[in-house]
């Protein structure tokens, strides 16, 4: 586990949006382009989404699953309409100026861990 | 009862999503619980994107029924040549323009096979795809 603000040091990570909900506790992330994977694999609302994609529907998949967090990597930054379709959502969103790898390592290092999956014998 | 009915329009990827989100708020506003909840705001968003990306265009109706909620969507062609092979896991024919809105896993129909209580798949080609699917709430 790991708190939104934790995150941010750890990552560098810059806020875009919803920056009075930073002392969140965040215990998984998803890591993906993919959205119908992120669909498939994240059942725990307390999930941060850590993704390249910055279309909205990556805020719509955000707001099916009731996830609290985006992360942008690479440094990547939304258009302001889906950072303000984010807000509406009271998302947390930030951006990162490391790889979506280096990004992982670090949540993994710092005690979030992956979405458990939903197919027996599988482990996150 | 309750009963609302949307209009899917084909390639809007803007708008994608929206009547998902709408009867999103919809149940949660009935006091559906969250985990019932995300499975079909879940479902219900796959086969909006799916009529988005995939079909010609269609329609998503919620019908609240007590302790029941079913969804249908209903498009209006191409139809799905072989619905076993679209229901694999992986199985896509997504165009890039869907690939960069984050879709073409292949997960879309098992996601929402696997989400809902009952689920039933029709297709003709070339007159169009019918899913229908059911969630307990009580
Ligand atoms: N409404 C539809 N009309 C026509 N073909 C469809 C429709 N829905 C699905 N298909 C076909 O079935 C395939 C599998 O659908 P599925 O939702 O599982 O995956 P996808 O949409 O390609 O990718 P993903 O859902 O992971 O983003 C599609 O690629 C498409 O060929
Ligand atoms: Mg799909």
């Amino acid at each position: 586990m790991m708190t939104i603000e934790q995150i941010i040091t750890a990552l560098d990570a810059r806020v875009l949006r919803g920056h009075d909900k930073l002392d969140q506790n965040i215990y998984c992330a998803c890591c993906s382009d993919l959205m119908s994977d992120v669909l498939a694999f994240v059942n725990n609302e307390k999930t941060a989404l850590l993704t390249g994609l910055t279309n909205i529907q990556v805020v719509r998949t955000a707001e099916m699953l009731d996830l609290k967090c985006l992360i942008f990597a690479r440094g990547k930054v939304p258009d302001e309409q889906v950072l303000d379709a984010a807000d509406e959502l009271g998302l947390v969103v930030l951006t990162a100026p490391r790889t979506m790898f280096t990004c992982a390592g670090i949540l993994f290092e710092g005690g979030v861990r992956g979405a458990s999956l939903p197919w027996p014998g599988l482990e996150s | 009862m309750i009963q609302a009915k949307y209009t899917v329009v084909r390639g809007d990827y803007a708008r994608a999503g929206e009547a998902s989100a709408d009867i999103k708020r919809t149940l949660k506003q009935l006091g559906v619980d969250s985990s019932t909840l995300r499975r079909i705001a879940v479902a219900s968003y796959e086969s909006e994107l799916n009529m988005v990306i995939h079909s010609l265009g269609g329609t998503l109706t919620l019908v609240i029924d007590n302790d029941r909620v079913k969804l249908t969507s209903n498009d209006l062609g191409p139809g799905i040549f072989d619905v076993n092979e679209a229901m694999q896991e992986g199985y896509s024919t997504a165009d890039d323009i869907a690939r960069n809105y984050g879709f073409g896993a292949g997960m879309g129909l098992p996601n929402m096979r696997r989400n809902a209580d009952k689920f039933a798949i029709y297709s003709m080609v070339p007159d169009g795809t019918t899913i229908e699917m059911e969630f307990n709430i009580g």
